[in-house]
Protein backbone atom coordinates (compact mmCIF):
# COMPACT_ATOMS: atom_id res chain seq x y z
CA UNK A 1 0.00 0.00 0.00
CA UNK A 2 1.27 3.44 -0.91
CA UNK A 3 2.09 5.69 1.99
CA UNK A 4 1.92 9.47 1.68
CA UNK A 5 1.94 12.24 4.21
CA UNK A 6 -1.17 14.13 5.12
CA UNK A 7 -0.07 17.41 3.51
CA UNK A 8 0.42 15.67 0.22
CA UNK A 9 -2.98 14.05 0.62
CA UNK A 10 -4.53 17.46 1.15
CA UNK A 11 -2.96 18.98 -1.96
CA UNK A 12 -3.99 15.90 -3.93
CA UNK A 13 -7.58 16.48 -2.81
CA UNK A 14 -7.40 20.14 -3.77
CA UNK A 15 -6.18 19.17 -7.22
CA UNK A 16 -9.00 16.69 -7.65
CA UNK A 17 -11.52 19.30 -6.52
CA UNK A 18 -10.14 21.74 -9.08
CA UNK A 19 -10.78 19.27 -11.85
CA UNK A 20 -14.51 19.81 -11.32
CA UNK A 21 -14.25 23.29 -12.86
CA UNK A 22 -16.31 22.25 -15.94
CA UNK A 23 -19.32 21.94 -13.61
CA UNK A 24 -18.86 25.56 -12.58
CA UNK A 25 -19.05 26.51 -16.26
CA UNK A 26 -22.75 25.64 -16.08
CA UNK A 27 -23.00 28.65 -13.78
CA UNK A 28 -22.84 30.75 -16.96
CA UNK A 29 -26.56 30.01 -17.27
CA UNK A 30 -27.09 32.00 -14.07
CA UNK A 31 -25.51 35.17 -15.46
CA UNK A 32 -28.40 37.25 -16.87
CA UNK A 33 -26.38 38.77 -19.70
CA UNK A 34 -25.30 35.50 -21.29
CA UNK A 35 -28.25 33.41 -20.18
CA UNK A 36 -30.39 34.60 -23.09
CA UNK A 37 -27.91 33.79 -25.87
CA UNK A 38 -27.07 30.46 -24.21
CA UNK A 39 -30.72 29.39 -24.08
CA UNK A 40 -31.21 30.63 -27.62
CA UNK A 41 -28.28 28.47 -28.72
CA UNK A 42 -29.75 25.52 -26.82
CA UNK A 43 -33.11 25.97 -28.52
CA UNK A 44 -31.43 26.32 -31.92
CA UNK A 45 -29.52 23.10 -31.30
CA UNK A 46 -32.77 21.38 -30.38
CA UNK A 47 -34.39 22.68 -33.56
CA UNK A 48 -31.43 21.54 -35.62
CA UNK A 49 -31.71 18.05 -34.10
CA UNK A 50 -35.48 18.09 -34.68
CA UNK A 51 -35.00 18.90 -38.36
CA UNK A 52 -32.51 16.02 -38.58
CA UNK A 53 -34.99 13.64 -36.93
CA UNK A 54 -37.72 14.61 -39.39
CA UNK A 55 -38.26 11.91 -42.01
CA UNK A 56 -40.14 13.06 -45.08
CA UNK A 57 -41.73 9.68 -45.75
CA UNK A 58 -42.68 8.95 -42.15
CA UNK A 59 -46.38 9.45 -41.54
CA UNK A 60 -47.90 10.70 -38.32
CA UNK A 61 -50.26 8.17 -36.72
CA UNK A 62 -53.84 8.43 -37.95
CA UNK A 63 -56.91 7.37 -36.03
CA UNK A 64 -60.27 5.74 -36.50
CA UNK A 65 -63.47 7.79 -36.42
CA UNK A 66 -64.31 6.35 -32.99
CA UNK A 67 -61.14 7.87 -31.55
CA UNK A 68 -62.02 11.41 -32.65
CA UNK A 69 -62.40 14.09 -30.03
CA UNK A 70 -66.02 15.30 -30.33
CA UNK A 71 -66.14 18.54 -32.28
CA UNK A 72 -67.56 20.51 -29.33
CA UNK A 73 -64.63 19.33 -27.17
CA UNK A 74 -62.07 20.54 -29.69
CA UNK A 75 -60.40 23.53 -27.99
CA UNK A 76 -60.09 26.94 -29.57
CA UNK A 77 -56.73 28.54 -29.01
CA UNK A 78 -56.72 31.88 -30.72
CA UNK A 79 -54.12 34.40 -29.71
CA UNK A 80 -56.35 37.36 -30.50
CA UNK A 81 -59.94 36.99 -31.66
CA UNK A 82 -62.04 33.92 -32.41
CA UNK A 83 -63.39 35.55 -35.55
CA UNK A 84 -61.34 38.13 -37.45
CA UNK A 85 -64.38 38.83 -39.67
CA UNK A 86 -63.19 37.42 -42.98
CA UNK A 87 -65.44 38.37 -45.90
CA UNK A 88 -65.84 34.96 -47.58
CA UNK A 89 -67.14 36.43 -50.85
CA UNK A 90 -64.04 38.51 -51.38
CA UNK A 91 -61.55 36.10 -49.85
CA UNK A 92 -58.59 34.87 -51.86
CA UNK A 93 -55.25 33.41 -50.98
CA UNK A 94 -52.55 35.77 -52.18
CA UNK A 95 -49.51 33.86 -53.41
CA UNK A 96 -46.11 35.47 -53.79
CA UNK A 97 -42.39 34.74 -53.67
CA UNK A 98 -40.42 32.10 -55.53
CA UNK A 99 -43.37 30.82 -57.59
CA UNK A 100 -44.09 30.78 -61.31
CA UNK A 101 -47.76 31.70 -60.91
CA UNK A 102 -48.16 34.31 -58.20
CA UNK A 103 -51.51 36.01 -57.66
CA UNK A 104 -54.84 35.56 -55.92
CA UNK A 105 -56.33 32.08 -55.67
CA UNK A 106 -59.99 31.50 -54.84
CA UNK A 107 -61.18 28.74 -52.53
CA UNK A 108 -62.75 26.99 -55.54
CA UNK A 109 -59.38 26.92 -57.29
CA UNK A 110 -57.77 25.39 -54.21
CA UNK A 111 -60.60 22.90 -53.80
CA UNK A 112 -60.13 21.70 -57.37
CA UNK A 113 -57.03 19.83 -56.18
CA UNK A 114 -57.42 16.24 -54.89
CA UNK A 115 -59.12 16.18 -51.52
CA UNK A 116 -57.49 14.49 -48.56
CA UNK A 117 -59.25 13.65 -45.31
CA UNK A 118 -57.30 12.56 -42.24
CA UNK A 119 -57.92 11.91 -38.55
CA UNK A 120 -54.80 13.23 -36.91
CA UNK A 121 -53.53 14.23 -33.49
CA UNK A 122 -53.22 17.90 -32.71
CA UNK A 123 -50.68 18.52 -29.96
CA UNK A 124 -50.65 21.87 -28.21
CA UNK A 125 -47.41 23.28 -26.82
CA UNK A 126 -49.27 23.60 -23.51
CA UNK A 127 -49.39 19.83 -23.23
CA UNK A 128 -52.92 18.85 -24.22
CA UNK A 129 -53.85 17.03 -27.38
CA UNK A 130 -56.95 16.15 -29.34
CA UNK A 131 -57.69 13.99 -32.33
CA UNK A 132 -59.47 15.87 -35.07
CA UNK A 133 -60.79 15.17 -38.55
CA UNK A 134 -59.41 17.43 -41.22
CA UNK A 135 -60.17 17.78 -44.90
CA UNK A 136 -58.28 19.75 -47.48
CA UNK A 137 -55.67 19.60 -50.17
CA UNK A 138 -52.04 18.72 -49.86
CA UNK A 139 -49.90 21.81 -49.53
CA UNK A 140 -47.44 20.02 -51.82
CA UNK A 141 -50.12 19.76 -54.54
CA UNK A 142 -50.85 23.45 -54.18
CA UNK A 143 -47.14 24.32 -54.28
CA UNK A 144 -46.96 22.29 -57.47
CA UNK A 145 -49.98 24.12 -58.90
CA UNK A 146 -48.46 27.55 -58.27
CA UNK A 147 -45.10 26.44 -59.64
CA UNK A 148 -43.25 26.90 -56.38
CA UNK A 149 -39.48 26.58 -56.34
CA UNK A 150 -39.17 23.81 -53.78
CA UNK A 151 -35.46 24.40 -53.43
CA UNK A 152 -36.47 27.56 -51.56
CA UNK A 153 -36.25 26.83 -47.87
CA UNK A 154 -39.50 28.14 -46.46
CA UNK A 155 -43.20 28.62 -46.95
CA UNK A 156 -44.65 31.48 -44.93
CA UNK A 157 -48.27 32.36 -44.30
CA UNK A 158 -50.09 35.42 -43.05
CA UNK A 159 -53.50 35.44 -41.49
CA UNK A 160 -56.58 37.66 -41.25
CA UNK A 161 -55.92 38.15 -37.53
CA UNK A 162 -52.31 39.28 -38.19
CA UNK A 163 -50.96 35.94 -37.01
CA UNK A 164 -48.09 34.69 -39.14
CA UNK A 165 -46.12 31.47 -39.45
CA UNK A 166 -43.25 29.88 -41.31
CA UNK A 167 -42.74 26.29 -42.39
CA UNK A 168 -39.57 24.52 -43.46
CA UNK A 169 -39.84 23.13 -47.00
CA UNK A 170 -39.54 19.41 -46.07
CA UNK A 171 -42.56 19.77 -43.78
CA UNK A 172 -44.43 21.84 -46.38
CA UNK A 173 -43.94 18.98 -48.85
CA UNK A 174 -44.94 16.25 -46.38
CA UNK A 175 -47.95 14.28 -47.67
CA UNK A 176 -49.98 14.96 -44.49
CA UNK A 177 -49.47 18.73 -44.57
CA UNK A 178 -52.81 20.19 -45.69
CA UNK A 179 -54.34 23.44 -46.73
CA UNK A 180 -57.42 22.58 -44.73
CA UNK A 181 -60.91 23.85 -45.50
CA UNK A 182 -62.97 21.24 -43.64
CA UNK A 183 -63.12 19.89 -40.12
CA UNK A 184 -65.31 16.95 -39.20
CA UNK A 185 -66.57 16.80 -42.81
CA UNK A 186 -68.03 20.29 -42.64
CA UNK A 187 -66.67 23.59 -43.93
CA UNK A 188 -64.36 25.22 -41.40
CA UNK A 189 -66.20 27.32 -38.86
CA UNK A 190 -65.00 30.87 -38.32
CA UNK A 191 -63.45 30.02 -34.93
CA UNK A 192 -61.49 27.15 -36.44
CA UNK A 193 -59.98 29.32 -39.13
CA UNK A 194 -62.42 29.66 -42.05
CA UNK A 195 -62.08 29.67 -44.90
CA UNK A 196 -58.58 28.11 -44.96
CA UNK A 197 -56.10 26.96 -42.35
CA UNK A 198 -53.08 24.72 -42.08
CA UNK A 199 -53.23 21.18 -40.71
CA UNK A 200 -49.80 19.68 -40.07
CA UNK A 201 -49.84 16.44 -38.05
CA UNK A 202 -46.03 16.49 -37.87
CA UNK A 203 -45.94 19.90 -36.15
CA UNK A 204 -46.97 21.44 -32.85
CA UNK A 205 -50.31 23.30 -32.76
CA UNK A 206 -49.10 26.88 -33.03
CA UNK A 207 -47.60 26.21 -36.47
CA UNK A 208 -51.06 25.35 -37.81
CA UNK A 209 -52.22 28.86 -38.62
CA UNK A 210 -55.87 29.77 -39.24
CA UNK A 211 -57.66 32.35 -41.45
CA UNK A 212 -54.91 32.25 -44.08
CA UNK A 213 -54.74 35.25 -46.41
CA UNK A 214 -51.21 35.15 -47.83
CA UNK A 215 -48.77 32.44 -48.77
CA UNK A 216 -45.20 33.02 -49.81
CA UNK A 217 -42.33 30.78 -50.89
CA UNK A 218 -39.03 32.21 -49.79
CA UNK A 219 -35.34 31.63 -49.16
CA UNK A 220 -35.00 34.00 -46.27
CA UNK A 221 -37.17 34.65 -43.24
CA UNK A 222 -37.46 38.18 -41.97
CA UNK A 223 -39.61 36.86 -39.15
CA UNK A 224 -40.22 33.32 -37.90
CA UNK A 225 -43.75 33.23 -36.57
CA UNK A 226 -45.94 34.90 -33.99
CA UNK A 227 -44.88 32.66 -31.07
CA UNK A 228 -41.42 31.82 -32.42
CA UNK A 229 -40.49 35.49 -32.42
CA UNK A 230 -41.29 35.55 -28.72
CA UNK A 231 -38.96 32.69 -27.95
CA UNK A 232 -40.77 29.47 -28.84
CA UNK A 233 -39.14 26.78 -30.93
CA UNK A 234 -38.96 27.56 -34.65
CA UNK A 235 -39.05 24.00 -35.97
CA UNK A 236 -41.13 22.25 -33.28
CA UNK A 237 -41.67 19.05 -35.21
CA UNK A 238 -43.42 16.24 -33.40
CA UNK B 1 -11.17 -0.67 -5.59
CA UNK B 2 -8.93 -1.71 -2.73
CA UNK B 3 -5.98 -1.68 -5.11
CA UNK B 4 -6.21 2.09 -5.00
CA UNK B 5 -6.13 2.33 -1.21
CA UNK B 6 -3.36 4.40 0.28
CA UNK B 7 -2.06 5.08 3.78
CA UNK B 8 -1.85 8.66 4.95
CA UNK B 9 0.66 9.53 7.59
CA UNK B 10 -0.08 12.62 9.65
CA UNK B 11 3.01 14.83 9.39
CA UNK B 12 2.84 15.90 13.04
CA UNK B 13 1.49 12.96 15.02
CA UNK B 14 2.60 10.15 12.77
CA UNK B 15 -0.90 8.72 12.97
CA UNK B 16 -1.79 6.59 9.97
CA UNK B 17 -5.22 6.51 8.30
CA UNK B 18 -6.28 4.92 5.08
CA UNK B 19 -8.08 6.35 2.08
CA UNK B 20 -9.59 4.96 -1.07
CA UNK B 21 -10.03 6.62 -4.44
CA UNK B 22 -13.73 5.87 -4.72
CA UNK B 23 -15.08 8.09 -7.49
CA UNK B 24 -13.11 8.59 -10.70
CA UNK B 25 -13.19 12.07 -12.22
CA UNK B 26 -15.68 11.13 -14.96
CA UNK B 27 -18.13 9.85 -12.38
CA UNK B 28 -17.79 12.99 -10.27
CA UNK B 29 -18.18 15.30 -13.27
CA UNK B 30 -21.24 13.39 -14.47
CA UNK B 31 -22.71 13.39 -10.97
CA UNK B 32 -22.54 17.16 -10.52
CA UNK B 33 -23.42 18.11 -14.08
CA UNK B 34 -26.37 15.74 -13.88
CA UNK B 35 -27.39 17.24 -10.53
CA UNK B 36 -27.49 20.74 -12.04
CA UNK B 37 -29.27 19.49 -15.17
CA UNK B 38 -31.82 17.58 -13.09
CA UNK B 39 -32.53 20.70 -11.04
CA UNK B 40 -33.18 22.69 -14.23
CA UNK B 41 -35.23 19.90 -15.83
CA UNK B 42 -37.49 19.59 -12.79
CA UNK B 43 -37.88 23.35 -12.37
CA UNK B 44 -38.64 24.04 -16.01
CA UNK B 45 -40.75 20.89 -16.26
CA UNK B 46 -42.98 22.15 -13.48
CA UNK B 47 -43.35 25.49 -15.26
CA UNK B 48 -44.33 23.63 -18.45
CA UNK B 49 -46.81 21.62 -16.38
CA UNK B 50 -48.36 24.90 -15.17
CA UNK B 51 -49.51 25.61 -18.75
CA UNK B 52 -51.86 22.59 -18.60
CA UNK B 53 -51.87 21.12 -15.09
CA UNK B 54 -54.07 18.22 -16.05
CA UNK B 55 -53.88 14.75 -17.57
CA UNK B 56 -57.36 14.66 -19.01
CA UNK B 57 -59.16 16.58 -21.70
CA UNK B 58 -58.71 20.27 -22.45
CA UNK B 59 -62.51 20.63 -22.47
CA UNK B 60 -63.62 20.41 -19.74
CA UNK B 61 -60.26 20.95 -18.08
CA UNK B 62 -59.86 19.63 -14.55
CA UNK B 63 -56.67 21.06 -13.10
CA UNK B 64 -54.80 18.53 -11.00
CA UNK B 65 -53.05 21.09 -8.86
CA UNK B 66 -52.24 24.76 -8.97
CA UNK B 67 -48.46 24.56 -8.88
CA UNK B 68 -46.90 27.72 -7.36
CA UNK B 69 -44.75 29.77 -9.69
CA UNK B 70 -42.11 30.12 -6.96
CA UNK B 71 -41.28 26.42 -7.39
CA UNK B 72 -40.87 26.59 -11.12
CA UNK B 73 -38.19 27.83 -13.48
CA UNK B 74 -38.37 29.84 -16.68
CA UNK B 75 -41.06 32.39 -15.82
CA UNK B 76 -43.42 31.45 -18.65
CA UNK B 77 -44.09 28.48 -20.90
CA UNK B 78 -41.77 29.68 -23.69
CA UNK B 79 -38.95 30.41 -21.26
CA UNK B 80 -39.37 27.09 -19.49
CA UNK B 81 -39.27 25.25 -22.82
CA UNK B 82 -35.97 26.97 -23.65
CA UNK B 83 -34.49 25.70 -20.38
CA UNK B 84 -36.01 22.25 -20.81
CA UNK B 85 -34.93 21.81 -24.45
CA UNK B 86 -31.41 23.10 -23.67
CA UNK B 87 -30.71 21.16 -20.49
CA UNK B 88 -32.22 17.92 -21.76
CA UNK B 89 -29.09 17.58 -23.90
CA UNK B 90 -26.83 18.18 -20.91
CA UNK B 91 -28.95 15.79 -18.84
CA UNK B 92 -28.79 13.08 -21.50
CA UNK B 93 -25.09 13.61 -22.24
CA UNK B 94 -24.08 13.34 -18.59
CA UNK B 95 -26.25 10.23 -18.21
CA UNK B 96 -24.89 8.57 -21.34
CA UNK B 97 -21.26 9.32 -20.50
CA UNK B 98 -21.82 7.98 -16.99
CA UNK B 99 -23.52 4.77 -18.11
CA UNK B 100 -20.93 4.29 -20.86
CA UNK B 101 -18.09 4.75 -18.41
CA UNK B 102 -19.60 2.40 -15.83
CA UNK B 103 -19.94 -0.36 -18.41
CA UNK B 104 -16.56 0.25 -20.03
CA UNK B 105 -14.59 0.49 -16.78
CA UNK B 106 -16.38 -2.28 -14.94
CA UNK B 107 -17.18 0.23 -12.22
CA UNK B 108 -20.83 -0.82 -12.53
CA UNK B 109 -20.06 -3.79 -10.27
CA UNK B 110 -19.83 -1.35 -7.40
CA UNK B 111 -23.24 0.20 -8.14
CA UNK B 112 -25.44 -2.37 -9.84
CA UNK B 113 -27.93 -4.19 -7.65
CA UNK B 114 -27.84 -7.89 -8.53
CA UNK B 115 -29.62 -10.96 -7.12
CA UNK B 116 -26.54 -11.56 -4.97
CA UNK B 117 -27.44 -8.44 -3.03
CA UNK B 118 -30.93 -9.65 -2.11
CA UNK B 119 -29.94 -11.53 1.11
CA UNK B 120 -28.37 -8.34 2.42
CA UNK B 121 -31.49 -6.21 1.96
CA UNK B 122 -33.39 -7.26 5.08
CA UNK B 123 -30.49 -6.86 7.57
CA UNK B 124 -29.88 -3.39 6.17
CA UNK B 125 -33.58 -2.42 6.38
CA UNK B 126 -33.64 -3.74 9.96
CA UNK B 127 -30.66 -1.58 10.78
CA UNK B 128 -32.05 1.58 9.20
CA UNK B 129 -35.65 1.37 10.37
CA UNK B 130 -35.89 -1.07 13.28
CA UNK B 131 -32.73 -0.40 15.30
CA UNK B 132 -31.14 -3.66 14.17
CA UNK B 133 -27.39 -4.23 14.39
CA UNK B 134 -25.33 -2.71 11.63
CA UNK B 135 -24.34 -5.36 9.09
CA UNK B 136 -20.60 -5.38 8.33
CA UNK B 137 -19.66 -3.41 5.23
CA UNK B 138 -17.70 -5.36 2.71
CA UNK B 139 -17.87 -3.03 -0.25
CA UNK B 140 -18.39 0.59 -1.15
CA UNK B 141 -22.17 0.37 -1.25
CA UNK B 142 -24.52 -1.71 0.87
CA UNK B 143 -27.39 -3.60 -0.80
CA UNK B 144 -29.90 -0.81 -0.13
CA UNK B 145 -27.59 1.80 -1.60
CA UNK B 146 -27.09 -0.36 -4.68
CA UNK B 147 -30.82 -0.81 -4.96
CA UNK B 148 -31.36 2.96 -4.69
CA UNK B 149 -28.63 3.89 -7.19
CA UNK B 150 -29.67 1.21 -9.65
CA UNK B 151 -33.27 2.42 -9.46
CA UNK B 152 -32.14 6.02 -9.92
CA UNK B 153 -30.26 5.12 -13.08
CA UNK B 154 -33.30 3.21 -14.34
CA UNK B 155 -35.54 6.20 -13.56
CA UNK B 156 -33.11 8.46 -15.39
CA UNK B 157 -33.37 6.29 -18.49
CA UNK B 158 -37.17 6.24 -18.16
CA UNK B 159 -37.32 10.02 -17.82
CA UNK B 160 -35.50 10.33 -21.14
CA UNK B 161 -37.62 7.71 -22.91
CA UNK B 162 -40.93 9.19 -21.72
CA UNK B 163 -39.60 12.63 -22.60
CA UNK B 164 -38.74 11.59 -26.15
CA UNK B 165 -42.18 10.01 -26.49
CA UNK B 166 -43.95 13.30 -25.79
CA UNK B 167 -41.40 15.54 -27.53
CA UNK B 168 -41.45 13.48 -30.74
CA UNK B 169 -44.76 11.54 -30.74
CA UNK B 170 -44.60 11.34 -34.56
CA UNK B 171 -40.96 10.50 -35.32
CA UNK B 172 -40.86 8.13 -32.32
CA UNK B 173 -44.51 7.10 -32.53
CA UNK B 174 -43.48 3.52 -31.61
CA UNK B 175 -42.11 4.77 -28.31
CA UNK B 176 -45.34 6.59 -27.45
CA UNK B 177 -47.27 3.53 -28.59
CA UNK B 178 -45.18 1.23 -26.38
CA UNK B 179 -46.01 3.41 -23.40
CA UNK B 180 -49.71 3.18 -24.09
CA UNK B 181 -50.07 6.39 -26.05
CA UNK B 182 -49.21 10.06 -25.82
CA UNK B 183 -51.43 10.68 -22.78
CA UNK B 184 -49.93 7.93 -20.69
CA UNK B 185 -46.39 8.84 -21.79
CA UNK B 186 -46.96 12.40 -20.55
CA UNK B 187 -48.35 11.11 -17.27
CA UNK B 188 -45.40 8.70 -16.91
CA UNK B 189 -42.94 11.51 -17.61
CA UNK B 190 -44.54 13.43 -14.74
CA UNK B 191 -44.59 10.45 -12.36
CA UNK B 192 -41.00 9.50 -13.13
CA UNK B 193 -40.02 13.02 -12.09
CA UNK B 194 -41.61 12.51 -8.67
CA UNK B 195 -39.92 9.15 -8.30
CA UNK B 196 -36.57 10.78 -9.08
CA UNK B 197 -37.34 13.54 -6.57
CA UNK B 198 -38.12 10.88 -3.97
CA UNK B 199 -34.70 9.34 -4.63
CA UNK B 200 -33.01 12.76 -4.41
CA UNK B 201 -34.73 13.40 -1.08
CA UNK B 202 -33.57 10.09 0.37
CA UNK B 203 -30.12 10.60 -1.13
CA UNK B 204 -29.74 14.01 0.52
CA UNK B 205 -31.00 12.72 3.87
CA UNK B 206 -28.42 9.93 3.80
CA UNK B 207 -25.62 12.28 2.80
CA UNK B 208 -26.46 14.54 5.72
CA UNK B 209 -26.71 11.60 8.14
CA UNK B 210 -23.43 10.10 7.00
CA UNK B 211 -21.49 13.31 7.21
CA UNK B 212 -18.91 15.17 5.23
CA UNK B 213 -16.60 12.28 4.50
CA UNK B 214 -19.10 10.80 2.08
CA UNK B 215 -19.91 14.15 0.52
CA UNK B 216 -16.23 14.98 0.00
CA UNK B 217 -15.54 11.73 -1.77
CA UNK B 218 -17.95 12.84 -4.52
CA UNK B 219 -15.96 16.08 -4.77
CA UNK B 220 -12.36 14.87 -4.63
CA UNK B 221 -12.79 11.17 -5.26
CA UNK B 222 -10.98 10.22 -2.05
CA UNK B 223 -12.73 8.71 0.91
CA UNK B 224 -10.92 8.60 4.22
CA UNK B 225 -11.25 5.57 6.45
CA UNK B 226 -13.95 3.67 4.60
CA UNK B 227 -15.49 1.05 6.84
CA UNK B 228 -15.16 -1.72 4.30
CA UNK B 229 -11.38 -1.30 4.37
CA UNK B 230 -10.67 -1.25 8.08
CA UNK B 231 -13.04 -4.02 9.10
Amino acid sequence: MNRIDSRKFKSMNRRELFKLVPVVALGAFAIPKIQKPLLKAGLSFSDWASAKLFRKGHLAPTFSDSELTPFDKFPLNTYDVDDPGVDFDKWTLTVAGDVQKPGDYTLAQIQSLPKITQNARHVCVEGWDVIGRYGGVRLSDFLNKIGADTTARFVTVECADDYYESLDMPTALHPQTLLCYEMYDRPLTREHGAPLRLNIPTKIGYKQAKYLTDLKVTRVLDRLGYWEDQGYSEFYGL
Amino acid sequence: MSTQAIAIENAKTGEVTEAVYEHPLIVRLCHWINAVALFVMVGSGLQIFRAFPSFGAKIPQKDLIHWPKAFALGGWLGGALQWHLTFMWIYMASGLVYIGYEIFSGNYKQVLFTPRDIPGVWPMLRHYFFFGPKPPEKEAYNPLQKQAYTSAIGLGVLSVLTGIAIWKPVQFSWLAWMMGGFHIARLLHFLVMWAILAFVFGHLVMVILHGWNNFFSMLTGWKKDPEYLTK
